[in-house]
């Protein structure tokens, strides 16, 4: 295993800027996870550290070696595909061992091997079969069979569960997890599902338009996101966001827009600071931590008019319409029905809000920072 | 109303009937003739069925050797176009060229003329000044030349079809961009290279213009120009051995179709759409 530094990393298909410029330090070991919508050049910096693709700048190092002009073949990685590039003609069994058919090793050997790690996954039985002969989840298995059959400096994933029905791919997920972490593999992976970056990654690398916007742990990125971007796109249901005009008055701040009143706060340097600038804030607030107002009275409140009551079983999530045309969701934990009608409201505790700048960028300390 | 049907039916069932027999009497002829020791261009139940017509063929050393020719010739070519289209539409398929889309675009309309008989004076003189007259290489070399665009966007298109993912995946397990080619391309290609090796192969087996300007002594003549050795001096047919020798000649392009048919089942995909 190997760790992996991507330097000043920037790719362009003639004028436009696929990928801008990425720094990326993925440590030996971790499970680091590119997540963002298509089109936001995670794959292709996926492919970069693979060397399918040739970066236009900047350097990539695989365990402290500069590769950026390296063949493939001379990285010594593993790479399980979107849609698993197995070869048609080739049987089970010759499809995993092929690794070590490029490296020289013989066919007893080989297969050998290929059946151990077949073992693991699952997938002994079907050895002698032919790709097209095997399932989806097989043949996923299969790809992720090739990819470890021999021992690599560091595995890459391209949206590797994306083909697979959804309770499958949960499976499939728990799967992963439990591989990587118990084999201490160095591993990149590709997805624009929110859920398998949080359950897998042990860092998020969010990327939009060609950037890294946020690189940090999962809950650190569900509490405290960089962006609003990160705020609308990790989370399911996403953090509401309501825009709010900020107003100085004796008590503290109070923050006011379309159906929300936040109670007044004392203010901070960071605040401060924004507000010098613009006094349109984006209030952040997660919809597990909305509740349903028992009167319509106070401060604290998302006012607006039922859209859905949706019961999921654990847990219901109730959408209102906000008067700006803007869309909250609660998530209310128990499988009681929640009771809600027409006009309703929200309430939220100011510590559970976070604030973000005029240019969609999270403020920094207040209360939302406190660890709780 | 049921009258007009009828009548209809019939008008449409004898009209069906003599056209399939215009086309089947040809056919039936070709079946009965060979084995006919008086054939002649009547159709005619050879009494008694005889393999004389044969022996006397096989009898005859040029048109044997003649058969042979063919075989070197069409397999020379299939082999030389198979590799070589493979190659160039692999790199046609597969790369960024600048200009790709000009030099695709002469390709193909100059395949059609190379081959051609319009281009026949020229070839003959580039193959006069490289000493390669009354060659198998020159007759090689010029069919090779003249296929190999069309069999070039047959593979093209077939290459095309193939996921990149396949070789990917093979350069990152630890292949280079040969062996990615050799061990993943080929084999799923094989039957895109097939279809293009058969059509090479009855193209040059039938082919007569390019053995016949470029070849002098009779012993090199392919079966294509040989089976004009069983006209008399005066151009009439010497009809039983022609006939013997039309069902030798037709012999290895059945065998050939026949075999491709059970390999992978005549469709056509690829660069020609069914």
């Amino acid at each position: 295993m190997a760790s992996i530094q991507l330097d000043k990393i920037g790719k362009s298909f003639g004028a436009v800027d696929t990928i801008r410029e990425i720094d990326l330090a993925i440590g030996d070991g971790e499970f680091v996870c590119l997540l963002g919508p298509s089109g936001c050049g995670k794959t292709t910096t996926l492919r970069m550290i693979a060397g399918l693709e040739q970066p236009t700048r900047g350097s990539i190092r695989i365990g402290g070696r500069d590769v950026t002009c390296a063949q493939p073949k001379d990285r010594n990685i593993g790479m399980v595909f979107q849609d698993y590039a197995l070869y048609p003609h080739m049987t089970i069994a010759d499809n995993i061992a092929y690794p070590l058919k490029v490296r020289g090793v013989v066919e007893a050997a080989r297969h050998e091997k290929a059946g151990e790690i077949a073992q693991v996954l699952h997938i002994d039985h079907l050895l002698d079969r032919l790709p097209a002969q095997i399932s989806g989840g097989q043949q996923q298995r299969t790809s992720l069979a090739r990819a470890l059959v021999h021992p690599a400096d560091a595995f890459l994933f391209d949206e590797p569960l994306s083909n697979l029905d959804a309770r499958m791919r949960v499976e499939a997920r728990a799967f992963l997890y439990h591989l990587q972490r118990s084999r201490g593999m160095t591993a990149v992976y590709v997805t624009h599902d929110q859920a398998e970056a949080m359950a897998l990654s042990t860092r998020i690398a969010v990327m939009c338009a060609g950037d890294i916007v946020q690189y940090a742990p999962p809950l650190e990125i569900y509490r405290r996101p960089a962006t609003t971007f990160v705020a609308g796109f990790v989370g399911d249901p996403p953090m509401n966001l309501v825009a709010v005009e900020a107003a100085r008055s004796e008590h503290g701040i109070t923050l006011r827009g379309a159906g929300l009143e936040v109670s007044p706060f004392a203010s901070w340097l960071a605040l401060d600071r924004a507000l010098e600038h613009s006094d349109r804030i984006t209030v952040g607030v997660r919809p597990e931590h909305l509740r349903i107002a028992k009167g319509d009275a106070g401060t604290n409140r998302l006012r607006g008019k039922l859209f859905a009551n949706e019961a999921m079983g654990p847990e219901s999530l109730v959408t209102l319409d906000l008067d700006g045309g803007v869309r909250v969701t609660a998530r209310v934990f128990g499988d009681a029905t929640v009771r809600i009608d027409g006009d309703a409201a929200f309430a939220f505790d100011t510590d559970r809000i976070t604030l973000f700048d005029a240019q969609g960028v999270r403020i920094p300390g207040g209360a939302e920072s406190s660890p709780n | 109303m049921n009258h007009r049907v009828l009548v209809s039916r019939i008008v449409f069932s004898v009209g069906a009937a003599l056209l399939g027999a215009a086309f089947a009497l040809p056919l039936i002829w070709f079946v009965l003739a060979p084995f006919n020791a008086h054939a002649d261009l009547d159709l005619a139940l050879p009494a008694p069925p005889t393999l004389a017509n044969f022996s006397r063929v096989f009898a005859n050393g040029a048109a044997v050797g003649a058969l042979l020719n063919s075989l070197l010739q069409a397999f020379g070519t299939v082999l030389l176009v198979a590799t070589t289209a493979t190659l160039a539409a692999y790199a046609l398929a597969r790369t960024t060229l600048r200009g790709k889309r000009a030099i695709e675009y002469v390709l193909l309309l100059f395949s059609s003329v190379v081959s051609g008989s319009a281009a026949m004076v020229p070839i003959f003189l580039i193959v006069n000044a490289l000493g390669l007259i009354d060659t198998q290489l020159a007759v090689i070399l010029v069919f090779a030349g003249g296929l190999l665009p069309t069999a070039m966007f047959i593979l093209r298109d077939f290459i095309a079809s193939i996921p990149r993912g396949y070789e990917e995946s093979a350069l990152v397990a630890g292949a280079s961009q040969w062996r990615a080619f050799v061990d993943v391309v080929v084999p799923v290609l094989r039957p895109g290279v097939t279809i293009a090796a058969v059509w090479a192969f009855v193209q040059v087996w039938g082919g007569f213009l390019i053995p016949f300007v470029l070849l002098r002594s009779e012993q090199r003549m392919p079966a294509s120009v040989e089976i004009y050795s069983f006209y008399s001096q005066a151009g009439t047919p010497i009809v039983p051995l022609l006939a013997a020798y039309s069902v030798l000649y037709s012999l290895p392009v059945i065998a050939l179709y026949w075999y491709v048919n059970r390999k992978y089942g005549f469709r056509f995909f690829g660069g020609i759409k069914s």
